[in-house]
């Protein structure tokens, strides 16, 4: 382990010592013990600092996880496993139900992906082997700026310009040229709200593009040029090299990123809680309006009246945390192996 | 004679294979980047005509009459000055910790695994934690209680940048001062946060962007408050304690509000707050590729 060191430092005399206000350098006074023990004083000083405070981040998650617990008590002890596996969401009747939440999450998440993920393989296909050099870093960095439109931006943009275009356009065209097909049909039945299910779960998708395709472009560069002009010296035309050697090569860590965006599309808020219809149901169609854990806490935590009301969100907020830990926990594995690789 | 014929549509099919591909590849950069002036259009459609002189010196007004959203980008302006006053020397010295001492100790890659988990934690998550830990303890939304929580939001990111930009500090500069005499703590203090500057101000920038948009923090932390005192001062003064109006929760209660008025103040409140995150992004940027132009 690295310690402080100072044992070094004593032998020393430099310009350094000036800085303590000390008239001339040790060479002149010689090396007192006395100073060579304040050295050390301030030296464990700074690297306990320095330490408590890279502490600090283990202690925040902790409590995160404590606070939540703690707070999610009551509505587990009044509920039980219940809590996770019902629908009812009354607080009239104070029954709460995360159900409809969970599914709302987990189906919003899952289009986010179905959409996001071939996209931001393309956009970072379209920078690795196809962009001009010199449009390279201007195609990226906008790309990148989608990330840095806040959530909120996302929402009122949903609200009043997205959802309407879909309601007139998408929509109906869906209902029309879907509905009436067997299996896949009910997902598309039902009036045209223009918010729900979809269009959330596409405006995630354009969310968590800047994020899986950075990654992606990123572990694309770590594939080694060699393996790249062996291919191509080989015949192969850039969709072979792409699809046998680089995304072969890539897939940890683009396994990781498309975690990663998942990570950001389960907890993702405001652009939700605007688009979303929060309506606490299951319903078989995703043009129907729903909910999702954040959605529900953030629209509905201030005006929740009750000790059990309050502690049912806190207690969707902890189910929340845990489903998105694990993800985010397999990511940064993922993308850790992936370092590995790169760095051996 | 079949054989070359064979290999000849072969050829094409591969061709054209590549052809959908590139072009699929092609469409789905187009794709991306209409997502960005779609938003960016309709932003400046209809925020432009929203901001006036107005916007800047009036409180957020009741429903039907008009106003401007200053108490909210003071209180905006004050939690995140807070948040980033406050995060960013914690920040700062566990990304220390880990690049100068813990290095590849385990105890520092649990610390930097836990901080990269909570970089892309949810922020609601956040808003909820500091809601129990600290709203819930004093009985009362407060500005405060918004700052703690925006400063949560800061300290991984720059845990993060900070180690990054010190790892980038050679050795070589390290040890040299170390040579002259220079205990470590001088080193790292003098030497390395000096040659790792502006990559740092870079992680803060970025910190701040991310912060200034934040909402769902902020909903059970500060809230709102529609009326701030009667001028700048009282305000300034007075509300810390109190709910704070800020401009994301502003904006989102008004676009949600069947208010004419109130829609057309969120739509410039939406601009302003896009195009001051949008600057700030770009001066990051700038300031990154400055640096490593100069390495």
């Amino acid at each position: 382990m690295d310690r402080p060191i100072s044992s070094g430092t004593i032998m020393a005399r430099a310009f350094l010592n000036h800085r303590d206000g000390t008239k001339g350098g040790i060479a002149e006074r010689g090396i007192t013990p006395a100073f060579a023990k304040r050295q050390q004083a301030q030296d464990s000083i700074f690297y306990y600092l320095t330490l408590g405070f890279a502490l600090l981040v283990l202690v925040i998650l902790g409590s995160i996880m404590a606070s939540l617990i703690d707070g999610a008590w009551p509505a587990f002890a009044t509920f039980g496993l219940g809590f996770i596996t019902t629908e009812i969401w009354n607080p009239v009747t104070e029954q709460f139900g995360a159900l409809a939440p969970i599914y709302g999450t987990l189906v919003t998440s899952a289009i986010a992906l179905l959409i996001g993920v071939p996209v931001s393989f393309g956009i970072a296909i379209f920078i690795t082997e196809l962009c001009p050099r010199g449009l390279k870093r201007p195609i990226g960095i906008a790309i990148e700026l989608l990330a840095g439109i806040p959530s909120i931006i996302y929402g009122i943009w949903g609200l009043f310009v997205f959802a309407p275009f879909m309601q007139l356009y998408i929509q109906p065209f869906l209902i029309k040229g879907l509905g009436p097909l067997p299996l896949i049909g009910s997902l598309f039945k039902g009036p045209p709200y223009g918010i729900g299910i979809l269009t959330a779960g596409i405006i995630l998708a354009i969310m968590i593009l800047p994020f899986i395709t950075s990654v992606t472009r990123d572990v694309f560069e770590t594939v080694p040029p060699m393996l790249k002009e062996s291919a191509y010296g080989l015949g192969a035309t850039t969709w072979e090299v792409v699809s046998r050697i680089v995304l072969p090569y890539s897939r940890v860590g683009v396994t990781g990123g498309v975690m990663l965006g998942l990570g950001r599309a389960l907890g993702e808020t405001m652009a939700i809680t605007f688009v979303i219809g929060n309506a606490h149901r299951i319903s078989n169609s995703i043009l129907a309006p729903g909910t999702t854990i954040s959605a529900s806490i953030a629209n509905e935590f201030t005006e929740a009246v009750g000790d059990l009301y309050t502690s049912a969100l806190i207690g969707l907020g902890l189910i929340l945390f845990v489903i998105t830990f694990f993800v985010l926990v397999l990511a940064r594995l993922m993308l850790m192996r992936m370092d590995k690789k790169a760095g051996g | 004679m079949a054989a070359t014929s064979l290999s000849k549509s072969l050829y094409a099919r591969r061709r054209s294979t590549n052809f959908v591909a590139m072009l699929l590849a092609m469409g789905a950069a187009v794709f991306g980047l209409f997502w960005l002036f779609a938003i960016l259009g309709t932003l400046f459609w209809n925020g432009f005509s929203a901001i006036d002189l107005a916007i800047f010196t009036q409180n957020t007004p009741a429903p039907g009459s008009a106003g401007g959203l200053a108490n909210a980008i003071i209180g905006s302006l004050a939690m995140t000055l807070i948040a980033t006053l406050v995060g960013t020397p914690i920040g700062i010295m566990a990304g220390t910790y880990l690049a100068e001492y813990g290095k590849k100790s385990v105890l520092a890659s649990v610390i930097r695994f836990i901080n990269d988990i909570l970089l892309s934690a949810p922020s609601i998550i956040i808003g909820l934690f500091v809601y129990v830990i600290f709203v819930l303890q004093v009985g009362h939304f407060s500005g405060w209680a918004g700052s703690l929580a925006l400063s949560f939001l800061v300290i991984p990111v720059v845990v993060r940048t900070s180690e990054d930009m010190l790892n980038l500090v050679p050795t070589g500069l390290r040890e040299a001062a170390a040579a002259l005499g220079a205990p470590r703590w001088k080193v790292v203090a003098f030497i390395a946060y000096k040659a790792a500057r502006n990559g740092m101000i870079t992680g803060v920038l970025l910190a701040i962007a991310r912060i200034s948009g934040e909402t769902a923090p902020l909903l059970f932390t500060s809230l709102n408050n529609q009326f701030g005192g009667s001028g700048f001062f009282s305000f300034w003064s007075s509300d810390m304690n109190a709910p704070m109006a800020n401009l994301p929760v502003a904006i989102f209660q008004m676009a949600l509000s069947p208010y004419e008025d109130w829609q057309r103040l969120a739509w410039g409140g939406s601009l302003l707050i896009t195009v001051a995150i949008l600057a700030l992004n770009i001066a990051a940027r700038g300031l990154a590729a400055l640096t490593s132009k100069g390495n």
